[in-house]
C-alpha cells in the first residue's frame, strides 16, 4: 500500500517557545535530508538520534531556521514509520516557515487530524485504547492530566477494566454451566446470586466513572465563575491567580466587560476561570451585554467563587444571587479582610456553610492557601494528593462503562420479573462485550475457557 | 493386485454418525453413493455414551432434522427414554435428551440406508486416496478394490491409527475393539493435509443384575415425551429410568494411590483430550477440592444387561478401574463387563476446510466428524449431513451451501472450525452461539426447512405442513393483536395466572409479554378460530413473549450480515498487506476467510488488522476495477 508522507506541527501553536513538526512516512528521512544542511546526511543517521542543523529553502539556498532534527526509523516509533522531528526555536512565523518548505517536498502532505495516532493504530503500533489515551495526551492541558493520560496508555485502567471484566465472566460462566450441563451438580444459579454478582460490577463501574468526572476536570479543568457585585474585587482575584493582568482592572465599576477564560493550575488543581463582568442591573447596552454573558457562565459553571466586600454591608443583590446560588458548588470569599468590618458574616452563613466561606485579602494576596485547600475539599474530597491516578477519562469509554452499567441494571430488573437465565445472560453478555470494547480485543473463546476452569464438567 | 470395483458420484468413507448422513443426503439429493465401512456391524454404533441430545447438541439434532437428515427420525424411533431438558429456564435453551437402544439404533439406521435407492453399503477399509491434478478421484481398499467418484467425503471418526491406551496396556485398535484404520493417514498426509493427535475415553459398563439400585437415586424419562423430529407425532416406546449416584472419598483416594499407573500423567497418552468430558482421575486430580462427582448409570437397550457408567471416564489399569467402580455406593459388588479406556487418533486441523468442509488443499475432497476434531455423535452428524450435501452440490456443479452463525449451530460449529479450528475435541455447547434466542431448539424448522427443501432433502408433502404451520403461526399472532380487551374482560384471567390486574384496555397481546401469562391463559378468554398444534401454540408465545429480546438480536445478525457481505477474494495475497501484523497475516494466508466477518473471528486478527484489510481491499477493488476499465 502507497502510503503518504505526512507533516504538521505537533505543539500547540502559540505555546512555548518550541515548536516540533513532525514529519511520518517511507519519505521522511530522505525528503528531510534534501532541506537540511549539517555535518552529516539525516540518510546515514541511526535510529533515535538528534542533529543539529539548518533548515534550507531549496528555491533561494537560505538558511530559514535553526533547527535540532530527531530521527526515528519504523517499526521503532510512535507512527511504525520513519520519523523525523524538526525542533524550531523562533516563533510562530518561523515554524510556520518551516512548514511550508517541507510540505513543498515531493510525495509530503498535510496531516489530518490525529492522523499520526490513526497510522500509529493501523500499523498497530497501539492498541485502540492506547490510541484514545494518546488522543487525549495530545489534548491534556495540565501536568497532572498529563500523568493520567500516560497512566491509561501503560494500562492502570486496563488493569481495572479486565478485573470487572473478571467478575461478569465469572457470572456468566455459571450461567453457561447451569445451561449446558442441566444435570451436573454444579450450584444453582438463583436470581439473588445474579443480582449479588452485578451489583458487585456496578459499585465498580460507578467508582471508574467517579474518576471520570475527576479526570474529566483534571484535563478541562474546573469550570470557575467569579461572580459578585461590581468593584468587589473580581478582577483583581483573577489576577492574582493568573499572575498576569489579562483583565482590565480600575476602580470604575463596570470596567470589565466580557467574559475572560484563563486556564490556571492551583496547587496542581487545574481551574479554567471565567471573569465575569460584574452582575449588576445597568442601563449601559454594553455592560449589558455582559452581563448577559456572565450569566451564561454562571449556569455552565462547575464551581462559582463568589466575591464579597467585607468593607460593605449585604445588598438585595447580594442576597438574591446567593439564595439563586444555594444548590451550587459555591464558594463564597470575603474579600478586602484588611479594610473595616461592614458585613453581617452571621446572615451570610444563612447561604452557605461556614466551610465554604474563605476570607482573604486579595491585594494583600492573603488566604489563597485556604481557598486551594477548599476547592481541592470539595472537588476530590482532600484526597487529590493520593497517588492512584486511574481516571476515566475519555468519552467513548465514559459511554461504554455508563453503557456496561445500563446492561448490568437491565439484568438485574430482568431477576425482578421472573425472566429465565438464559435471556439474562444476553444483558450480561452485553456488558461483558462493552467492556471489552473498552480493550479494543475480542472477547474470543475466553468464556468457553472461563468455564472449564471454574467448573469440572464431564462424562 | 487392484481391481476397478465400480464407479460413483459421491464415495462416503466410514458409517459411523456422520458418514450415514453424509450418504444418505448425497443418495436423496440424487447421487449415486457409495458407503464404505470397516464392519458392517458397526454402522451407526455408539462407542460411547448410549444417548442423543441435550443442550446445543440436541438443537443440531433438530437442525439436521428440517435439512432431511436422518437422526432424529431415528432415534425417535429407537429411544427408551426421553427428557426435555432445561425447562425452568428460557424457551431457546429447552433441550431434548434420548437414552438410546444403542443396537435398535444401529440396526434401524442400517436398514434406512440399505433401502436408501442409490445408495451402496459396502465393508472395506479404504486405505488410499487417488489425487489427480490436485483433485480427489477415487479410493484404493485394502482388498486392491478400485473405487472412482467425482467427490470423496471422509469420516473416519477415532479410527485413523487409532490407538488403546489402558494403564500400562497400549494397543493399536479402533473404538470397542475393532480394526483401526492405518494407512489412510499417511495418504492424506502425503497429499498435503496436516493431522493432530486427539484423544477421547469411555468407561466401563458393568452387569445390571449386580447394581443396588436402592443406593441410587431414579432418574426418569418424561411422561409425555416431545420428539427431535418434525415428523414424529407420537410415540409408544416404553422408557427406562437412569440412576445417579456418586463417587465417594474412597473413590479419590483409590485414583490417587493409582496414579503413578494412570496413563495420563505416566506422559503415555500424547493426544491432547476434551475439556468438557475429562477422564475420573483428571476430574480427581484438577478439582482435588469437590468432595465427589455425578455418576449416572444408563442402560445401553432393552435387550441387554449392560449399564453406562457415565462420569466415569478413564484410562486406568482394569484392576484398578474395578476398585474405582466398586467403592460408588450401589456398585459395590458390581461386575464389570467391559473395561473404560482412553483412544487416540488421527485428525485433520480443521482450518484446512472451506466452510463447505471441502478441502482446501484437495479438490473435491471433503471431511465430516471426527476427523475434523469434534467430538459427540450430533456435531458429527450435523457436518456429516452438511458435507453430504456439498459433496453432492460439487458434484451437481451448484454453489455449496454455508449455514451461517445466526442460522444454526450447525453453522456456529462449522464457522468455529475451519475458522478458528480448536485444540481439543470440540464439543458445541449454547454459550458458543452469540444469537442463542434465534437458535431455539423449537424454531429449528423455521430456521432450516427452507434450506432443506431448496436443496430437496425435504419432500413437498413435509414442506406444505411446515408452510401452514408458519401461516397459522402469523395470523395467530395478527389476530391476538388485533383483538382488543377491556380490564374487565381479563379480571378474572389474570387473577388465575396470579397477575395483577389491568388498568387501562388493549390488545390481549400484550398480555403475553408478562412473564406468568401463557398462551393458553388468553386462549381461555379468546380462543383462536384457527386449529392449532401444541407446537404452533409454543412458537406464538415464545415469539411474543421474547420479541424485545429476539428484536434485540435480530439487530445484531444486521451488523454481522454487512460484515459477512464484505467478500475476500479468495486468490487475495496477504504478503501485499504491508501493515498487517505478523500474526495475523500467517493466520489469514492459513484460514483463507471467505468474508471480512469471517476473518474477523479469527484468533490473533485484531481489529486494527481489520481496518487494514479492509482500506486494502478498498485499494485491491479500485485497482482491479481500473484494470477492468
Amino acid at each position: 500500500m502507497i502510503q503518504d508522507t505526512i507533516a504538521a506541527i505537533s505543539t500547540a501553536v502559540g505555546e512555548g517557545g518550541i515548536a516540533i513538526i513532525r514529519i511520518s512516512g517511507p519519505q521522511a528521512i530522505s525528503g528531510t535530508d534534501a532541506i537540511f544542511r549539517s555535518k552529516i546526511s539525516l540518510k546515514d543517521a541511526d535510529t533515535h538520534t538528534v542533529h543539529y542543523g539548518h533548515i534550507i529553502d531549496p528555491a533561494s539556498s537560505e538558511k530559514v531556521e535553526e533547527v535540532l532534527v530527531t530521527v526515528m526509523k519504523g517499526p521503532r516509533s510512535f507512527t511504525a514509520e520513519d520519523v523525523v522531528e524538526i525542533n524550531a526555536h523562533g516563533g510562530v512565523i518561523a515554524v510556520k516557515k518551516v512548514l511550508d518548505v517541507v510540505l513543498q517536498l515531493d510525495g509530503y502532505r498535510t496531516a489530518e487530524p490525529g492522523e499520526f495516532t490513526k497510522r500509529a493504530f493501523l500499523n498497530g503500533r497501539i492498541d485502540l485504547m492506547q490510541a484514545e489515551a494518546v488522543i487525549d495526551l495530545i489534548r491534556s492541558k495540565s501536568d497532572r492530566a498529563f500523568s493520567v493520560a500516560r497512566k491509561q496508555a501503560e494500562g492502570v485502567l486496563s488493569k481495572r477494566i479486565k478485573a470487572l471484566r473478571q467478575t461478569v465472566i465469572e457470572l456468566l460462566a455459571h450461567i453457561e454451566v447451569n445451561i449446558d450441563y442441566p444435570e451436573h451438580d454444579v450450584e444453582a444459579m438463583t436470581s439473588a446470586y445474579i443480582r449479588e454478582q452485578c451489583e458487585l460490577a456496578i459499585a465498580e463501574i460507578d467508582k471508574l466513572l467517579k474518576t471520570a468526572n475527576e479526570g474529566k476536570i483534571l484535563r478541562e479543568g474546573i469550570m470557575t465563575a467569579i461572580v459578585g457585585r461590581p468593584n468587589v474585587g473580581k478582577s483583581s482575584l483573577m489576577n492574582v491567580l493568573t499572575q498576569e493582568n489579562k483583565a482590565i482592572v480600575t476602580d470604575i465599576p463596570g470596567t470589565t466587560r466580557d467574559v475572560i477564560e484563563q486556564f490556571v493550575t492551583l496547587n496542581g488543581i487545574p481551574l479554567r476561570l471565567l471573569d465575569t463582568a460584574g452582575i449588576r442591573e445597568t442601563s449601559d447596552v454594553v455592560e449589558k451585554i455582559g452581563v448577559e454573558r456572565s450569566r451564561d457562565a454562571l449556569q455552565g459553571a462547575d464551581l462559582i467563587l463568589f466575591v464579597l466586600n467585607y468593607n460593605e454591608p449585604l445588598v438585595d443583590d447580594d442576597r438574591q444571587l446567593l439564595e439563586q446560588l444555594k444548590d451550587r458548588s459555591v464558594i463564597v470569599i470575603i474579600n478586602k479582610m484588611d479594610l473595616p468590618g461592614r458585613l453581617e458574616l452571621a446572615e451570610v452563613e444563612q447561604y452557605v456553610s461556614s466551610d465554604a466561606i474563605v476570607r482573604m485579602s486579595v491585594l494583600q494576596e492573603s488566604g489563597l492557601d485556604i481557598l486551594e485547600a477548599t476547592i481541592s475539599e470539595m472537588f476530590f474530597e482532600g484526597q487529590l494528593e493520593a497517588n492512584d491516578l486511574t481516571y476515566v477519562s475519555n468519552v467513548r469509554h465514559i459511554a461504554l462503562l455508563k453503557r456496561s452499567k445500563q446492561s448490568l441494571v437491565d439484568a438485574i430488573e430482568a431477576t425482578h420479573v421472573g425472566i429465565p437465565i438464559d435471556v439474562i445472560q444476553i444483558d450480561a453478555r452485553q456488558a461483558w462485550e462493552s467492556l471489552g470494547e473498552i480493550l479494543g480485543d475480542e472477547a474470543g473463546d475466553s468464556l468457553i475457557d472461563q468455564i472449564f476452569s471454574q467448573f469440572c464438567l464431564g462424562k | 493386485m487392484s481391481y476397478e470395483a465400480g464407479e460413483f458420484d459421491v464415495i462416503v468413507i466410514g458409517a459411523g454418525h456422520a458418514g450415514c448422513e453424509s450418504a444418505l443426503a448425497s443418495a436423496r439429493m440424487g447421487c449415486e453413493t457409495l458407503l464404505l465401512t470397516i464392519n458392517l456391524d458397526m454402522v451407526a454404533f455408539m462407542p460411547c455414551n448410549p444417548s442423543i441430545g441435550g443442550p446445543a447438541k440436541g438443537h443440531v439434532v433438530r437442525e439436521i432434522d428440517a435439512l432431511g437428515g436422518e437422526m432424529g427420525r431415528n432415534i425417535d424411533k429407537t429411544f427408551i427414554q426421553m427428557r426435555m431438558l432445561n425447562t425452568g429456564k428460557g424457551p431457546a435453551v429447552h433441550a431434548l435428551r434420548a437414552q438410546a437402544d444403542k443396537f435398535s439404533y444401529q440396526h434401524l439406521m442400517k436398514k434406512t440406508i440399505e433401502e436408501t435407492p442409490g445408495l451402496t453399503l459396502r465393508q472395506g477399509m479404504a486405505e488410499e486416496l487417488i489425487v489427480e491434478d490436485g483433485k480427489c478421484v477415487g479410493i484404493i481398499t485394502k482388498t486392491g478394490a478400485i473405487y472412482r467418484a467425482k467427490a470423496i467425503v471422509v469420516t473416519t471418526g477415532t479410527y485413523l491409527r487409532g490407538k488403546i491406551i489402558m494403564g500400562e496396556l497400549m494397543y493399536e485398535s479402533g473404538p470397542n475393539n475393532q480394526q483401526p484404520s492405518l494407512r489412510l493417514s499417511a495418504s492424506l498426509k502425503e497429499h498435503g493435509l496436516e493431522l493432530i493427535r486427539f484423544k477421547t475415553g469411555t468407561p466401563p459398563r458393568v452387569h445390571k443384575d449386580t447394581i443396588d439400585f436402592s443406593k441410587t437415586e431414579i432418574q426418569p424419562g418424561d411422561e409425555k415425551p416431545k420428539f427431535f423430529s418434525y415428523e414424529t407425532k407420537s410415540s409408544d416406546n416404553e422408557q427406562l429410568p437412569c440412576w445417579l449416584t456418586y463417587t465417594s472419598e474412597k473413590t479419590h483416594q483409590i485414583i490417587n494411590d493409582n496414579l503413578y499407573r494412570a496413563p495420563l500423567f505416566t506422559g503415555a497418552i500424547e493426544g491432547t483430550g476434551p475439556r468438557y468430558c475429562p477422564s475420573i482421575e483428571d476430574k480427581v486430580v484438577r478439582f482435588a477440592d469437590k468432595p465427589k462427582h455425578q455418576i449416572f448409570l444408563e442402560p445401553e437397550g432393552k435387550h441387554t444387561s449392560e449399564y453406562y457408567v457415565q462420569g466415569l471416564s478413564t484410562s486406568m489399569p482394569e484392576d484398578v478401574q474395578l476398585d474405582i467402580l466398586r467403592s460408588i455406593p450401589g456398585l459395590e459388588k458390581v461386575e464389570m463387563m467391559r473395561n473404560g479406556y482412553a483412544i487416540e487418533y488421527d485428525a485433520v486441523i480443521p482450518t484446512q476446510l472451506w466452510p463447505s468442509l471441502e478441502t482446501k488443499k484437495i479438490d473435491s475432497l471433503f471431511t465430516a466428524g471426527q476427523i475434523n476434531g469434534t467430538s459427540g455423535y450430533e456435531e458429527a452428524a450435523g457436518q456429516g449431513v452438511m458435507a453430504g450435501i456439498n459433496a453432492a452440490r460439487k458434484v451437481q456443479g451448484k454453489e455449496p451451501i454455508i449455514i451461517g452463525r445466526s442460522q444454526g449451530y450447525i453453522g456456529v460449529m462449522i464457522d468455529d472450525l475451519v475458522t478458528k479450528g480448536t485444540n481439543d475435541p470440540y464439543r458445541l455447547l449454547t454459550s458458543r452461539a452469540e444469537y442463542r434466542l434465534l437458535l431455539r431448539h423449537d424454531n429449528a424448522d423455521l430456521r432450516l426447512t427452507p434450506i432443506g427443501y431448496e436443496i430437496g432433502l425435504i419432500k413437498e408433502e413435509r414442506h406444505n405442513q411446515f408452510l401452514q404451520k408458519k401461516a397459522l403461526v402469523e395470523q395467530e399472532t395478527e389476530r391476538l393483536r388485533n383483538t382488543k380487551i377491556k380490564p374487565d374482560d381479563v379480571a378474572e384471567m389474570l387473577e388465575s395466572a396470579g397477575s395483577a390486574p389491568l388498568i387501562q384496555g388493549g390488545d390481549i397481546l400484550s398480555l403475553l409479554k408478562r412473564p406468568e401469562v401463557t398462551y393458553d391463559h388468553l386462549a381461555s378468554v379468546s380462543p383462536s378460530p384457527y386449529e392449532l398444534t401444541d407446537e404452533m401454540k409454543e412458537q406464538v408465545e415464545i415469539q411474543i413473549k421474547y420479541a424485545g429480546y429476539i428484536e434485540k438480536q435480530l439487530l445484531q445478525v444486521e451488523r454481522l450480515n454487512k460484515m459477512e457481505k464484505k467478500r475476500i477474494p479468495v486468490d487475495i495475497d496477504y504478503n501485499d498487506v504491508n501493515s498487517l501484523s505478523l500474526e495475523a497475516k500467517q493466520k489469514l494466508i492459513l484460514v483463507r476467510p471467505l468474508s471480512i466477518g469471517q476473518a474477523s473471528r479469527i484468533a490473533g486478527v485484531t481489529p486494527a488488522d481489520i481496518s487494514i484489510l479492509l482500506v486494502y481491499l478498498e485499494h485491491y477493488n479500485r485497482v482491479t476495477a481500473a484494470r477492468g476499465n
